[in-house]
């Protein structure tokens, strides 16, 4: 007891040294635009995607920067705004330029849907600020459109197709057949998938286009039934991921063939429920009961939301506390400097482990490989996944010889 | 294997039967639309909204108060109805004698607001209901696999469909309501109370949707946007069929279903396209609609 008691106080005095040491080293006096942080959510508040970022991402943003004020003490105040972008890329354009023109906006963040992130990716670069994409899931971000003032912080196409695809290709599920979304975020969807199951050996049968938001799957899913394929694709997202899954419940083609959904999280789980969902495999970036850590933090979300988080709410967390981070550090927040040391940081969090952010912007971390329970093995509300595999951040998203993006060298 | 147009006669075969599905949602809300058109001249856009309410009231009831499918069944378009009533009377009554843009744009406000507070207090990934037990399973046409719950909505939306119908051409209280659209004056004058007719008439339109809501919930998601997904091709269905037209209403929603259907077999990009072209056509061939009267 007494030991324990003895270990105690030196550890403390350890510590409090540690701290007096990181204070002494502590950057220069900070010096920023406005005298103030002033960072931007700028999401989709009541459509399609609402619940994937929304109000959930405002909220994460807000707990980074109070967790950030409560650790670090900042001298300097840091702000939070939010918009809604309708899923509008015009909207979400003028949104930004306004925020950065008129608000004084340093760092805009989540910015899901692909199209909007494209907008708002070119509108950063022209007003040189700082854009942190936690939402969107086109490749092109980091790709064509690549922009030195943009990190891509989540998942992409490519991350999302490849996790699934080689493991069901290695278990002999080696024809595919797709449902995609017929608009650009689908059609780029498929085709990373394509790629990547043709480079594993894989063949694909055939495919159906089905218009955004269509209410009815069924028709569809028999004629995914009649192609044989071993494994049904969904590419699409949110409403239309969630009807998919149902129909293909109900019409029995979850008894001969896998479904794999291609962009589906716990909260399409949670709303489908995991007696339709038991089975399905898919990559997340984010599982809340992943160990102690990322469980203290999403039960303090989930005490703010009343539901768990999704990978883009731990991710808008992680990206807001590593931007912080990085005006701390350097003393500034003018973006080439604060791009300059973001680059240069390892991210260790709750969200990420030994996160690098690329050169072409991506920032890699490992990916998660999930398999929904089965109803009777869930032990606690949302507890829905087993993870069937770590994928490490250098194999879990598209190598740099890969690369199309002009700003890496080669 | 005998084909039709490239396609196996079995997977044809299903496909018709998916489109009768789909027809039977489109009948019975396109049928609520027309009875309110038809009776009180108001064209009803918060209709989508209560069809989602309907489903949302089957969800409530189960999860809150523990009732069952079937019950839903009756008590959900029963409060969809009440709802309604109470909209007629607090604010479309005052609006017959004017324009039918301002009844449109009331009910369109309504369906905002409606749509907003649910998306609020449930978000918009929707509510898992899952099929009755007596439903699960399927039955195995030779052709296709037909889940038990799809031929039940066929099967209760052609009754729904034929008992309204039935009212309203062939007993006398669907004369007297057909009286008092035709002429609401002289029908007062033979003691026929028509405010309350209008009242339940509207009731009725709307605890149509609200069935369709409660027969949609086991098979669609149940979200705040359900509604709003489905509602404008209703109304193209109700256009075609003949603004007011009971019958046309049921035959095009079933017409259209199956059309919509096989659309999808042979050009899934334009399934939902298919129902707005026809649209055009009828309007530019028979302005007043395929069943229509021109007034």
């Amino acid at each position: 007891m007494k030991r324990k008691l003895i270990g105690t106080l030196v550890g403390a005095a350890a510590m409090s040294m540690a701290a007096g040491q990181a204070f002494a080293q502590k950057a220069p006096a900070v010096k920023l635009s406005g005298d103030m942080v002033k960072i931007g959510v700028l999401t989709d508040m009541s459509g399609v995607y609402s619940d994937l970022g929304g109000q959930g991402s405002v909220t994460a943003a807000q707990m980074a920067i109070d967790d950030f004020k409560a650790q670090a003490k900042p001298s300097w105040k840091i702000e939070l705004v939010y918009a809604d972008h309708q899923n509008k890329a015009d909207v979400g354009s003028n949104k930004a330029r306004e925020w950065y023109d008129t608000q004084g906006v340093d760092m805009i963040t989540d910015a899901l849907n692909s199209g909007v992130a494209l907008a708002v990716s070119k509108v950063t670069l022209e007003k040189k600020r700082v854009l942190i994409d936690t939402g969107a899931a086109s490749t092109r971000l980091t790709n064509e459109d690549c922009s030195p003032n943009t990190v891509h912080y989540v998942y992409d196409t490519y991350a999302l197709a490849n996790g699934p695809v080689s493991v069901m290709i290695k278990q002999g599920k080696d024809t595919w057949y797709f449902l995609t979304a017929d608009y650009a975020f689908g059609h780029s969807l498929e085709k990373d998938a394509t790629d990547v199951i043709k480079a594993n050996g894989g063949k694909i049968l055939g495919g159906v286009r089905h218009p955004l938001n269509a209410s009815d799957f069924s028709s569809f899913l028999l004629q995914a039934q009649s192609s044989k394929a071993k494994v049904v694709a969904l590419a699409n997202a949110g409403g239309d991921t969630i009807n998919s899954i149902k129909a293909a419940n109900e019409f029995g083609l979850t008894k001969n063939q896998s479904v794999v959904g291609l962009l589906t999280t716990i909260i399409d789980i949670h709303a489908v429920g995991p007696q339709a969902t038991q089975g399905m495999m898919f990559t997340e970036g984010f599982y809340w009961n992943l160990n102690a850590e990322t469980r203290e933090w999403s039960r303090r979300f989930f005490g703010k939301m009343k539901k768990m988080p999704s990978m883009l709410h731990a991710g808008t967390y992680s990206a807001v506390m590593t931007y912080l981070k990085a005006v701390q550090a350097t003393g500034t927040d003018e973006a080439d400097v604060v791009m300059k040391q973001l680059k240069a940081t390892t991210i260790n969090d709750m969200f990420a482990k030994g996160g690098k952010i690329r050169e072409d912007g991506r920032m890699i971390h490992d990916m998660y490989l999930v398999e929904v329970k089965k109803p009777a093995e869930s032990k606690e509300p949302w507890d829905y996944y087993h993870i069937r595999k770590v994928i490490p951040a250098s194999e879990a998203f598209q190598p740099m010889s890969l690369s199309r993006c002009p700003l890496v060298k080669k | 294997m005998s084909e039709i147009f490239g396609i196996p006669i079995q997977a044809f075969m299903g496909q018709l039967m998916l489109g009768l599905v789909n027809g039977s949602f489109y009948a019975m809300l396109s049928l609520g639309l027309a009875v309110i058109f038809g009776m009180l001249n108001i064209i009803n856009f918060a209709h989508g909204a209560l069809y989602m309410a309907g489903a949302m009231l089957a969800w409530m009831g189960l999860n809150y108060f523990g009732i069952g499918y079937w019950w839903s069944l009756l008590l959900a378009p029963l409060g969809v109805g009440i709802v309604g009533v109470i909209i007629e009377r607090s604010m479309l009554q005052w609006l017959y004698k004017l324009d039918h843009l301002y009844g449109l744009l009331l009910t369109f406000g309504l369906a905002l607001i409606l749509e907003g507070l649910f998306r609020d207090l449930y978000g918009v990934s929707g509510l898992p209901y899952s099929i009755p037990e007596e439903f699960a399973g399927a039955y195995n046409l030779g052709f296709m696999f037909l889940p038990k719950y799809r031929a039940w909505v066929i099967l209760a939306s052609l009754l729904v469909c034929f008992a309204t119908w039935f009212v309203i051409e062939k007993t006398p209280l669907g004369a007297y309501l057909r009286a008092a659209t035709e002429n609401p004056r002289l029908t007062q004058a033979f003691g026929i109370n028509v405010p309350l007719m209008v009242m339940l008439t509207y009731g009725f339109g709307v605890a149509l949707a609200g069935f369709a809501g409660v027969l949609a919930a086991p098979a669609m998601q149940v979200s705040p946007l359900m509604g709003s997904n489905l509602i404008i091709v209703v109304f193209a269905v109700v256009v075609i069929g003949g603004m007011g037209s009971i019958l046309g209403s049921i035959v095009t929603g079933l017409g259209l279903g199956v059309i919509e259907g096989l659309t999808k077999v042979f050009y899934p990009e334009a399934s939902s396209t298919v129902v707005f072209i026809i649209m055009a056509i009828v309007l530019l061939v028979r302005p007043a609609g395929l069943f229509g009267r021109e007034r």
